[in-house]
């Protein structure tokens, strides 16, 4: 999945996956951070978004 | 050619006639040129209408789908794949079955008249697994570049890929001929049809074109055996298997897999093994 979302253009890191316990608290923190890092890296998402009409 | 045709005729014929099965599933003349149809011969009389030429390009285990009556079908090596596929998801049994394999050197394609991509990169041309042959076994290619175009597509950056589906699928009219021509595709309700809920709209939005395409594809992960039905059914002309491609290349590096080769083992994503690749996971 990750493979061919990056294979047709949306960036690396975009995309991430994470398997963490219930009892995992800190786990947890330090991936959403590691997310958000990334993620604000590669700013806005200009790609894989449909524009909408917007009806004011 | 004319030796297979003479062939498949005689073998529907008997298989008709003594009843062994109720149809033929094969190709007949089609109504435009270079097409030949799909056809089911149900009367020992209609073997006639049966041909064999370079322009049966459509997958035949597209219509074996939960049937229930014991059924003859004409397979090439694409097609034979496409059959273990089915019998290992349930779709058809192995003894309602009579498959006349055919060895097969390629299909044309259906404008250039030159030999069909898949084709030309195919490793298993003859029938996987069939009851009787229509001709000698062909020797298979060694040797091909299967994957030179996704190759092409990996070395790209990341914006020039993304413009390169754009550009791919501008001309989509999202006719589902694509989808409709694959024989893994037989769910009741295809996720873009479904309305409640919506999970992708359904015109030419470029961005639902692609969802549609980019999730076509991941159905096929691991079950497309590049038979390149989808292709040859596009009435714009769209390369669509290069997607599926991509996904048969990941298959064939992570997992060691190629689809529809044996009835003995699950496919990969069906299953769980302990040295599945893991690193895309935190
Ligand atoms: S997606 Fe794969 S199996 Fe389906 S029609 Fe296309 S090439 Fe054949
Ligand atoms: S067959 Fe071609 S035009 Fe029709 S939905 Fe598929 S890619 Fe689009």
């Amino acid at each position: 999945m990750k493979n061919l979302m990056e294979h047709m253009g949306v960036e690396p890191g975009r995309l991430q996956f994470s398997w963490i316990s219930s009892a995992e608290a800190t786990k947890f923190v330090d991936v959403v951070k590691q997310v958000t890092e990334k993620v604000k890296e590669l700013g806005p998402n200009e790609k894989f978004i449909k524009k909408t009409v917007k009806v004011a | 050619m004319d030796a297979y045709i003479t062939k498949i005729k005689a073998i529907s014929e008997r298989l008709l006639k003594d009843g062994t099965v109720e149809a033929v599933i094969g190709f007949r003349e089609g109504t435009l040129p270079t097409m030949s149809e799909p056809c089911f011969i149900k009367r020992s009389d209609d073997v006639k209408d049966l041909v064999w030429n370079a322009n049966c390009r459509i997958n035949l285990a597209n219509y074996l789908t939960n049937r229930k009556e014991k059924i003859a079908i004409v397979a090439k090596g694409c097609d034979s794949r496409n059959i273990v596929n089915h019998i290992i998801e349930n779709k058809i049994k192995r003894d309602q079955l009579f498959i006349i394999g055919v060895p097969c050197k390629g299909m044309n394609d259906k404008d250039t008249g030159a030999l069909q991509d898949n084709c030309a990169t195919c490793t298993h041309r003859n029938p996987v697994i069939y009851d009787e042959l229509a001709g000698d076994l062909v020797e298979e290619q060694t040797g091909v570049d299967k994957y030179a175009d996704v190759k092409k597509v990996e070395a790209m950056t990341t914006d020039e890929k993304w413009a390169f589906f754009n550009n791919l699928y501008a001309s989509c009219t999202r006719c589902y001929a694509c989808r409709n021509a694959c024989p893994l595709c037989y769910c009741p309700t295809c996720f873009v049809d479904e309305s409640k809920p919506q999970w992708v709209g359904k015109g030419e939005d470029p961005i639902d074109v692609r969802t549609y395409h980019f999730l076509r594809a991941y159905h096929c992960a691991g079950r497309c055996t590049d038979c390149g039905s989808c292709e040859a059914a596009c009435p714009q002309n769209i390369k669509v298997r290069q997607l599926t491609k991509k996904l048969e290349k990941d298959c064939a590096e992570l997992f060691g897999w190629e689809a529809g080769l044996t009835l003995d083992k699950r496919p990969p994503l069906d299953t769980f093994s302990i040295d599945d690749p893991n690193d895309f996971i935190k």
